[in-house]
Parts: C-alpha cells; structure tokens; sequence
C-alpha cells in the first residue's frame, strides 16, 4: 500500500510538471485518497465538513445507492481552496487516477485564475467547519427540531442572495446596513423561549412575543446618525474585506428601492428572529456565495478541465492498455446524455472549436474572463449545434415536443436557462408591507410562470422566518397575481386588468 | 520552483467519517414520521397484502422534498441534445417518463414532474404498526405441556467467562472506584483493573412453547362483497404478523358462515361468496365446539375475530348473545367487527353492548383506513 502511494504520488509529480509547462498555473493540490463514502458525503455536502442536514443525508443517500447498484461514479472532487483539496476515489486504475489528477490541476488552474472565483475565501474548508461547529452548539442549545425548522427555511431561499456583492463589493454594497448591529444592543424584543427542544418553536418564535416588532424596525430609523460615525474602523486582515463589505456597512434604514439580497434583508431586518437564528442564515449565505461561482461556470469549467485532461494524457508515455483505459474513460466522461446536457461534453467541445481557431493564449484569457453565460453566448455558434445535434424542446399537451433546432434560438434559450443561475429572480420591495411589518417580494418575471406548488412551500418557509405576513407578486399565464404567507396558510389575490411590467 | 512541496498525495483513515450516514439516519426518521401519518392508508395497501409482504408500495414524500422558487418546467422551454438531427415536432417523451426513481442516471436527465418518492416495504411498515400495538390479557399460565431447555442470563457475577462480560456493569464500576480513590487529576484516563471486571451469568430454564390461535370467522352471506371481504383480508394479514412477535406458534383456522357454518381454506375464505341470511349463531357455536375439541384454553391464547355487515336475522340475537358471553369467557380477546357502509349500526351490535367485559372490542369499519383503527381497538 506504501508502495502504491508512493508511486502515486511520483505521478502526481509529473504531471504537474507536464502540465505546468502547458501553461497551466495552480495553486498546490493535496491529493486524498479516500473510499466511496467518504467520497460520496463530499459530493452531498459539497465540502468535506458542513453542518448537519437531513437534506444532504437524503443527497448522500441518492448518490450511495447510485454507486452501489453500479449507476454511477464519481472519480474525483475539487474543493476551491488554497491549497486545493482533491479526493480520489479509492480503487481508481492508475491510468483513472492519471486522467483524473490532469483534470484535477486544470480545475484548481480555473479556480486559480478565473474572476468569478477571485472573491472567494480560500480558506473555506476551515470556515466550513467552524460554520458545522457553531450549529452543532446551536443544535445542544436549543434543541435539534428548532435548528432544523430554521435550516429548513433558510436552505429554501439560499439562492436568493445578490451574487454581484460576491464580485465588486466595494462599491455597489455602501448602503447596505451593519448585519448585526441593532440587535445586538438592546433592539431584539422576541425571546425564543420555548424553542428548547419543543417541536411547535416556530409559531411560538413568529407570533405574540413579536408584537412590537413594528416599532423594533422604527427604532433602528432612529438610530442612524450614531451608527454612521462608527464607519472609520475598519480593520484590513486578510480576507476581512471579502465578507467585511458585505455585512459590516453600517446605515440602518430598510431601504426604499429593490433589494436583490431575501438572505441578508432577512439577516437584518426581520423582526422576529433571535441572534443566533440570524447567525445561521448567515452561515448559509456565505456558504452559498461561496458555492455560486462554481454553479454558474459549471460547463466552462469542466470543460476546461476535460480538455486539459486529454492534452495531458496525450504528452504522457501511456501503453496501449493504458491508451485504451484512458480512450474508454474519456469516452464515458463526454458522452452526450440522451436529452439533458452533459457539461463536460458541451464545454468541452466549445474549448476545441476555440482551440482550432484561436491561439492557445488566448484560451487561457477566456478561462479568466468568461462564465457559463458568456462563453455560451459568445462561442456556441451555428456549426456546433448543429454538430451537437442541439435543441429546445418543451411540454406540448401530454408529450415533451421539439420546438426549434434554429442555431440562434438554441444558444438564446440556453443563455437564458443560465440566467441567475437558472433561478428566478426575486427581489425585496418592501419590509413594512401595509405599515404592518410585512415582507413584500416581488418575482422579477421574465417569460417563465414560477411553479405554483413550490413557491406556496416555500412562501411558508419565508414566512416563519420573517414572523409576519410575507407577500409574492408574479405573474402566472400573464396576469399579476399576489400571494400571501401567514401561519402556514397561502391566500392568492387575482388582480386583473392591470398592466404588467415585465 | 519547488515541485516536490507543493503536491502531496495523501491516505488517510475515513472509516470513522460518518456524517453522510448520521444525515442520512435523520433523513430516515422524517420518512417515518410521514408513514406513520399515512398508516391508516398504507396497511390497506393493494400491493403489500396481496403480495403477501412481498412487494413494496410508494408514497409520495412531499414534506420532505426541498422547497424552493423555482420555474413551472411545464411552462418552459428547455435545451438538449441528441444523437441525431431534431427537427421540431418530434416527439421526446411522454409525460409518465419520470417513473424511474432510484434507478435514473442522475438528476436532470429529464425534465418533468420531480415528485420525491419513497419505497416503502412490508418491513417498514410491520415496524411502525407493531410499535403501536399490545397485546391484551396476555396469560403467562397457558403452556403446553412439552419445554425444552433454554439458557437465561439473569445474573451478574465477579467471575466469569470473558465472552460474557458485561461492558455497561463493568465500566460502571470502574467509575465508581475511581470516583471513590478522589482522584484530583481529571485527566487521567478510564481504567478498567481486574476487580472492576462483571459477568453475566445464566441459569437453565425449561422453556415452554407459546401457542396462539386464530379463529378467523366471516360472514359469507350475500352482502358482504369484495370490499368486506378486502377489509377483513386486510384485518387477519395484519394479526397474525402481529401475534407471530409474540408467540412462538401462530396458527389461524378460517370459519365461513352465513345460516350455518363451515370452515374453508384462506382462499375460500377469501374469494367464496354465498347468498342466503345470516345466523351469527351458529359460527359462534362452531368456535366454541372447535375450541373444546382441539384448543383447551389452559395451554392455547385465543383469539376469535368476528367480521359481518351486522344483518343478523333478529330471532337470532339473544342466542348469539349468550354462545358471545361463552367465547369470551375463553378466550384472550374477541374482536367482533362490522363492516359498514351505512351510518346505521345493526341490532346485532347493540345486543352485544351489553357484555361489559373488556376482553369483547366492538368495532365498526366504515371506510379502508380504519382498519388500522380496528387493530388499535382490538390490540390495545
């Protein structure tokens, strides 16, 4: 076993020597070898260490059974971090592991170099567990259920946070206000009493204890002016100014105008929640900006690696049974699926169809410069889809039918799945609704009605965690609809004859 | 540029990482609290009883699919790709193309209806239903006359065989000492010396056999149509799993009756269907005389269950009355059940009202999911 890591690890070496004399350019990658649950819990949690949550046992769960009836198979996974984590499936062939440790470095060269990724903590295995540890102590202080009935809440709307402040924080995040500041002295009026360990917290955190959570809200109005001088200290460590901006600017007032962030409008201004319920949505946050960038370059990125990963191998001396071995696993890693979209098949091929246009430095400019969106949008042209065999296709009656195969219309759809990262926009418009204290959401609609069944789910959710009447505008078959969340009951408001700003 | 440093492979231990495992029991609990909230339901489920256990059903889960605001897939167009040319009009797939469950090659393969499903297996129910039943009046004097011997742990000595310790009793006095030495130093671990070390011991014991029977009895009478004859399937699929937790011996004998009665095979039982009145009379006074000839009640636990529409010919009441108060008497627990679709319930129910013993359990079944109410009526 000795043996086998040591040559493993010769291999490892080499490869990065070949690899980096391609131009690749990584941060170092320590590599684990690690068995199929192991494995298997890192892709469910996305992390080797996260908090606890039925919904990963659940992912876990999908993926194991996957494995063991033999459906399918995760070779590898890459955690965005400096040094870079890389898990290698135990029992991988060396000629597997060769490919996959090629396709690791050009991963960790993505993550390395590309924008989207330039704001995100590289210290986020360690962040992670300290994220698990204070849930943990959150779980023992307040009992799991209550933990759970956040989590479960907060999970639903983690997409829902303004991925741009990830990005540029520094200017477009000045008025947003300090995260914990008015509650921390004095302001928080709702005492969670009875959420230890009761299972029936939730409508006991939201209800009567939060009465004066009205003039909670005023109060912070007030208190601006003094709040404003505090500004001037900020201190400059490393990575402070990645998550500082975000949370620390330190104005107060609900603002007026729409607000892209349900997550960190929640964090500071609904009424009802306790300091340590705050503290796990924004747990969840950061987590969640940390995860977007690899959400939204997803085929870009795999496709990077999947064309480096070839390259690679073709430089290495291979014998024809490792050539073979290593034909048949590309082969797999490429295969188009049936009607869906393999990533590592579409990326792959755009950076081809560049590479044989273009010269090589200017592909290594494109993996610092282009998203999933925009390497779409600028590089799927007409000859690809038609070699792909592209198409959009949507549900006609009972059949799912193909409606185009236009070149165009294909890459416009597409672009447009991509959007956001495939999830609906929806933004705050305000957060004392009718002078109640009510959250007022609107679905920013851009052609496609949300799915009625879970947005009244998830509606709930958004409602035990704001404690008040939590209100969605969309459209649903082109009419403005309003529905209304409160204590787990959904009322739909019709309004018709009016017109819709799309 | 230092190479060598920078690229590490490493093998660690993972064998304690369990926390995939740890979720994944918490995800497991919550699809147990929505069965036991749909218990009525899934017990009268098709393709478990007529499977005999064998076959699995599938409910869907939607508390525990994870909400969120997203796109109606219905009303959107997708991209995909093929291994050929599309032309627009071709037909992709039907709408029942999501039935693939666990089995489907990853996630978005396929738009569609994604409705969370779980399998669940006569096992799982048999867990939860059983957990809620007891057994009633349960006569520790009624044994067979034939033992055999079996070892019984029953007791903790100082020495013993090491395959026998006993982990709890032995660790409990090794604090106990170490809290008696007041040890100031915290921090020094755990130990276990010789005088610490407890065994279980055990005695020999004659064990006797534990029988139980099932007097299965039913009205065959024209009205009691497939429904029913469901209803009652159900009921005896259910108690005899049940009693076979408890006793060693389960044996079920069926009684079909409509004036007069006979006993069947289970098929019989099950599927025959005779016209004519109904005398409940005479099934009682069939049990009573099968239970004299062959169930003495000092070795055998008895359990009549009694199903009918009610439409008992009225002269026959008060016999029936009396020959009920006689199975009683011998019996651990009657259930005597009326299948109903009415809101009237018969005369023959309320004559039997008047026995107050509790040993008789009335029930009446109007629709399939209370059939899980009987058995809660009857083993309680």
């Amino acid at each position: 076993m000795d043996n086998e890591l040591h040559v493993l690890n010769a291999i490892a070496q080499d490869i990065a020597q070949v690899a980096r004399g391609m131009g690749l350019d990584f941060y170092p990658v320590n590599f684990e070898i690690v068995p199929a649950e192991a494995l298997y819990t890192f892709g469910a949690y996305g992390m080797p260490v996260r908090f606890t949550h039925w919904s990963f046992g659940k992912a876990f769960y999908r993926m194991k059974t996957q494995y063991d009836l033999n459906l399918s198979r995760i070779y590898e996974l890459v955690i965005n971090t400096n040094p870079a984590y890389a898990f290698l499936l135990e029992g991988n062939h060396q000629t597997q592991n060769k490919l996959v440790i090629g396709h690791v470095y050009a991963h960790v060269d993505f993550f390395k170099n590309n924008y989207y990724f330039s704001r995100t903590p590289k210290d986020m295995v360690e962040r992670m567990a300290a994220h698990s540890e204070k849930i943990r102590e959150y779980e023992l202080k307040y009992g799991r259920e209550c933990v759970e009935q956040i989590l479960d809440a907060v999970l639903a709307i983690q997409e829902h946070v303004d991925y741009r402040s990830h990005i540029n924080t520094s200017s477009k995040m000045e008025n947003i206000p300090k995260v914990r500041g008015p509650f921390k002295d004095g302001g928080s009026a709702c005492h969670c009493n009875s959420c230890t360990g009761g299972q029936s917290c939730a409508g006991e955190c939201t209800s009567g204890n939060c009465s004066d959570g009205n003039s909670n809200l005023k109060e912070h109005r007030n208190r601006k002016p003094q709040l404003k001088v505090r500004k001037k200290r900020r201190v400059s460590l490393p990575y402070e100014d990645l998550w500082g901006d975000l949370l620390e600017d330190e104005s107060n007032i609900l603002p007026t105008e729409e607000y892209e962030d349900l997550l960190l409008y929640i964090i500071k201004f609904a009424p009802g929640l306790e300091e340590w319920q705050r503290d796990i949505v924004s747990i969840v946050r950061e987590e969640s900006l940390y995860f977007y960038p690899q959400i939204e370059t997803k085929i870009i990125n795999e496709g990077w690696a999947t064309f480096w990963h070839a390259r690679i191998m073709r430089e290495l001396d291979l014998t024809d049974a490792e050539s073979l071995d290593f034909a048949l696993m590309h082969s797999q890693v490429v295969q188009p699926s049936r009607m869906g979209l393999n990533p590592y098949y579409l990326g792959v091929k755009l950076w081809e169809d560049i590479a044989k246009r273009k010269p090589i430095a200017e592909l290594f400019e494109l993996r610092e410069t282009e998203n999933d969106l925009s390497f779409i949008r600028n590089h799927l042209n007409r000859e690809l889809v038609e070699e792909l065999n592209m198409f959009n296709f949507r549900k006609v009656g009972a059949h799912w039918q193909v409606t185009d195969n236009d070149w165009e219309k294909v890459r416009d759809n597409l672009v447009k799945q991509l959007v956001n990262g495939g999830n609906p926009r929806i933004v705050v418009l305000e957060g004392d609704y009718e002078g109640k204290g009510g959250l007022y959401l609107k679905h920013r609609h851009e052609g496609v009605d949300l799915d009625l069944v879970y947005l009244e789910k998830t509606l709930n959710l958004v409602q035990s965690l704001w404690g008040k009447t939590v209100v969605l505008e969309t459209v649903v078959d082109g009419k403005k609809v309003i529905f209304e969340s409160f204590n787990g009951l959904v009322s739909r408001r019709h309004q018709a004859n009016q017109n819709i700003e799309k | 540029m230092s190479v060598a440093d920078d690229i590490i492979v490493n093998r660690d231990d993972w064998s304690l990482h369990r926390k995939g495992f740890l979720d994944q029991t918490r995800h497991r609990e919550k699809v147990e609290e929505v069965i036991k909230q749909q218990l009525g339901d899934l017990i009268v489920d098709e393709s478990i009883i007529l499977s005999n256990g064998k076959k699995s059903t599938k409910i869907p889960m939607r508390s525990l699919e994870e909400f969120r605001f997203r796109y109606d897939l219905k009303k959107k167009n997708h991209t995909g790709q093929g291994t050929k040319k599309m032309v627009p009009g071709e037909i992709l797939g039907h709408d029942k193309a999501k039935g693939k469950g666990a089995a489907g090659s990853g996630a978005g393969e396929e738009p569609g209806e994604d409705i969370y499903e779980a399998e669940i297996t006569y096992d799982d129910l048999a867990n939860i239903l059983f957990e809620e039943l007891k057994l009633p009046n349960l006569d520790d004097k009624k044994r067979p006359l034939i033992a055999h011997d079996r070892p019984e742990f029953n007791d903790v000595r100082k020495k013993g065989l090491m395959a026998n310790v006993d982990k709890k009793r032995t660790l409990l006095e090794s604090i106990k000492r170490q809290a008696l030495l007041q040890k100031k130093d915290k921090d020094a671990r755990l130990r276990i010396s010789p005088e610490d070390l407890r065994f279980k011991t055990w005695e020999t014991r004659p064990n006797f056999e534990t029988n139980a029977v099932i007097l299965a009895m039913m009205d065959t009478s024209g009205s009691m149509g497939q429904f029913e004859k469901y209803i009652a399937r159900t009921f005896f699929f259910w108690m005899v799993r049940f009693l076979r937790l408890k006793y060693e011996n389960v044996e079920i004998r069926f009684i079909a009756h409509h004036t007069e009665a006979k006993e069947v095979t289970e098929e019989e039982f099950f599927t025959r269907g005779e016209s004519g009145g109904t005398r409940c009379s005479s099934v009682y006074k069939y049990a009573l005389d099968l239970i004299e000839k062959e169930y003495p009640p000092a070795h055998f636990n008895i359990y009549p269950v009694h199903f009918t529409d009610g439409d008992n010919i009225g002269t026959d009441n008060s016999r029936a009355l009396s020959l009920m108060k006689q199975l009683v008497e011998v019996s651990q627990v009657v259930g005597y059940g009326e299948i109903l679709r009415t809101h009237y319930s018969s005369t023959l129910m309320a004559t039997l009202k008047r026995i107050t013993d509790p040993k008789l359990r009335l029930v009446t079944i109007r629709e399939r999911s209370e059939v899980y109410v009987a058995l809660k009526t009857v083993f309680s």
